[in-house]
């Protein structure tokens, strides 16, 4: 048999192409959360490691999240939780077949922006007042 | 005209494969159905796990943290929340690395490597979690 050509085939286009919209960016930004909560929660191992090592090793990861940057990173870390949890309640509704309309679409993806940055405020202040 | 080719309707699966349903995979929907459920397990986890997360943050004396952490009901829930959560992200992260890792080579590789990742998080985790509560009781 002859060797087959590999013929200049069109590609579907992506991202940029298209107009953004609530629902694309939300699911970009869902994606995007997910892959930073992997890297994430390695700080958690550290900490939990750390603390099951003793108090100077302990100390030494307490200074860290302690200092402005960590306060940086737990509040980020805190957003992108919350955002990846309403976005994936999301993706439950639609498994359950709700939600599917333009105006329902546009309205939950624009309430995971919403929610998550108000649950994120949310937790801080209690967490601020409340300990 | 009558059509003489064999019926082109007739699957190509045994009736093996087709009575066990796996499809080409091998697994089925059990990648898909697993994430979902640790998607749902996740959300009471999570929650709990950043209200402890809040209590630690008040309280960072070395002394205070492995009361926490050793407190049953802590531990029981963060033991669960990383069983579940390191599930989902690993079942996540190769939905991403096979949308995006186009060489065979390189995407086993990355699977692998992602497989060994959530494994090494949740032992590490699980070690810790048990070596700080266990045999520890609260007087």
């Amino acid at each position: 048999m002859a060797e087959a050509k590999v013929a200049p085939r069109p590609l579907s286009p992506h991202l940029q192409i298209y107009r953004w919209s609530w629902t694309m960016a939300m699911s970009v930004v869902h994606r995007i959360t997910g892959v930073a909560l992997y890297g994430g929660i390695a700080l958690f191992a550290v900490w939990l490691v750390a603390l099951a090592s003793g108090p100077n090793a302990f100390d030494n990861v307490q200074w860290f999240f302690g200092s402005p940057i960590g306060y940086l990173v737990l509040f980020g870390y805190t957003w992108i939780l919350m955002h990846h949890m309403l976005g994936g309640v999301r993706h439950l509704v639609w498994d359950f077949g709700h939600g599917m309309e333009a105006a329902q679409r546009i309205n939950m993806a624009r309430f995971t922006l919403v929610g998550s940055v108000a649950l994120t405020l949310a937790i801080w202040v209690v967490a601020f007042i409340a300990f | 005209m009558a059509d003489n080719r064999a019926d082109t309707r007739v699957s190509m699966r045994t009736p093996l494969a087709r009575v066990k349903g796996l499809g080409a995979s091998g697994h089925g929907v059990e990648h898909w159905w697993i994430h979902r459920m640790t998607a749902v397990s996740n959300i009471p986890l999570i929650i709990a796990f950043v209200i402890i997360v809040a209590a630690l943050a008040a309280s960072p004396s070395y002394q205070d943290a492995i009361a926490i952490i050793s407190h049953p009901l802590v531990a029981i829930i963060l033991i669960l929340a990383v069983i579940s959560v390191t599930n989902h992200m690993r079942l996540g992260m190769q939905i991403v690395i096979e949308d995006y890792v186009h060489d065979k080579g390189l995407k086993i590789a990355a699977v692998i490597a992602n497989n060994f990742y959530a494994v090494i998080i949740g032992v590490a985790c699980l070690y810790a979690i048990l070596k700080v509560s266990l045999g520890r009781i609260l007087v």
